[in-house]
């Protein structure tokens, strides 16, 4: 068995970890003046937005680098609707894999 | 921490419940992008950090390196630090117990924290304590859970994995959709997003969004 090295995988949960680890220690440390300019805690509560969504897009809409439209946009457009209709996050969640499921073993 | 107020330890209680159970998803998240059982439990004991761990594991499942993964991943974890400089002064921590506090320092410790503050620093230092390390329990459990279900499931997209996975990171992100700067945000990162996908290589149009909340972020300000 070959194994590549570094194995990204494994460099993905230790890079990840480490970092979480830092930035969550790093703001029990600093003085509270160095991170509390408005501009710097309104450009950090959009980051999550922005990232989010580019994540949504990217794995509703997207394989191996192309465009396509396929189970996934029908599973995610009901999502949608449920989160519209104010249901809980394991309605969400499983209305859009039936939805998605359901499509893929039709077709 | 002799006496534990009910109030705030009932909060905390159904907080890690309802929050744990997320672990599910994400274990299973973890292993249709191609982690291990064992790798998908490690990232929720050591980067615990929810966002987080959607976005590296949904970056390397979309063929995204690990630098990506890691830089995307990161940049959410950046809202842990100023929840730690917020919880720093209620805590009083020092040394091993500053260590736990820190890998404990979350969206759902901080928020429970913050809501118990006015019944005084004891409750919100309670209140801080018993959701970090209950969350912490449930989610590890959970993402074990399922890793392993994810595991004897299959191909993936048979069982709507492939759009489940999307559908959680939706159900994440709408509560944080409150105003117009938000939603349009939201859909101008989703569109960079796809307009970059077709000429750079996986997790690049991702992270580059971040340059969006930037933009935005400078422009929120300019307006006040």
């Amino acid at each position: 068995m070959e194994i590549d090295f570094p194995d990204p995988f494994w460099l993905a949960v230790i890079g990840t970890s480490l970092l979480a680890f830092i930035l969550k220690y790093l703001g029990h440390s600093v003085p509270k003046r160095w991170l509390s300019h408005p501009r710097i805690l309104k450009i950090n509560s959009l980051i999550p937005i922005a990232l989010l969504s580019a994540l949504v897009a990217v794995q509703s809409f997207t394989k191996d680098s192309l465009l396509i439209a396929d189970q996934r946009m029908a599973g995610v457009g009901v999502a949608i609707l449920a989160l519209i209709l104010r249901a809980p996050f394991p309605v969400v969640v499983l209305s859009a894999a039936a939805t998605s499921a359901a499509l893929f073993n039709i077709g | 921490m002799s006496r534990v107020n009910r109030a705030t330890a009932a909060q905390s209680l159904s907080v890690s419940l309802t929050v744990g159970a997320y672990g599910i998803a994400f274990g299973a998240a973890s292993v249709a992008a191609g982690f291990s059982v064992l790798q998908s439990c490690l990232l929720s004991l050591l980067t615990f950090t929810g966002a987080s761990q959607f976005a590296v594991v949904g970056v390397l499942g979309a063929g995204g390196s690990a630098l990506s993964g890691i830089a995307t991943a990161s940049l959410l974890g950046v809202r842990n630090t100023l929840y730690g400089l917020r919880m720093a002064p209620v805590l009083n921590v020092k040394g091993l117990r500053r260590i736990f506090a820190a890998q404990i320092t979350i969206d759902e410790s901080t928020g429970v924290a913050l809501s118990q503050e006015h019944l005084g620093v004891k409750a919100a230092r309670q209140g801080f304590w018993l959701t970090g390390i209950g969350v912490f329990i449930f989610w590890n459990i959970f993402t074990l859970a399922g890793a392993l279900g994810a595991q004897a499931m299959g191909n993936p997209a048979a069982w709507g994995l492939d759009a489940a996975v999307p559908a959680a990171f939706l159900g994440l992100l709408w509560p944080r959709l409150i105003n117009k700067t938000d939603r349009l945000l939201a859909l101008a990162a989703c569109a960079l997003a796809l307009a970059m996908t077709p000429y750079f290589v996986p997790g690049v149009p991702i992270i580059t969004t971040a340059l969006l909340a930037v933009f935005f972020g400078l422009r929120a300000n300019l307006w006040r």
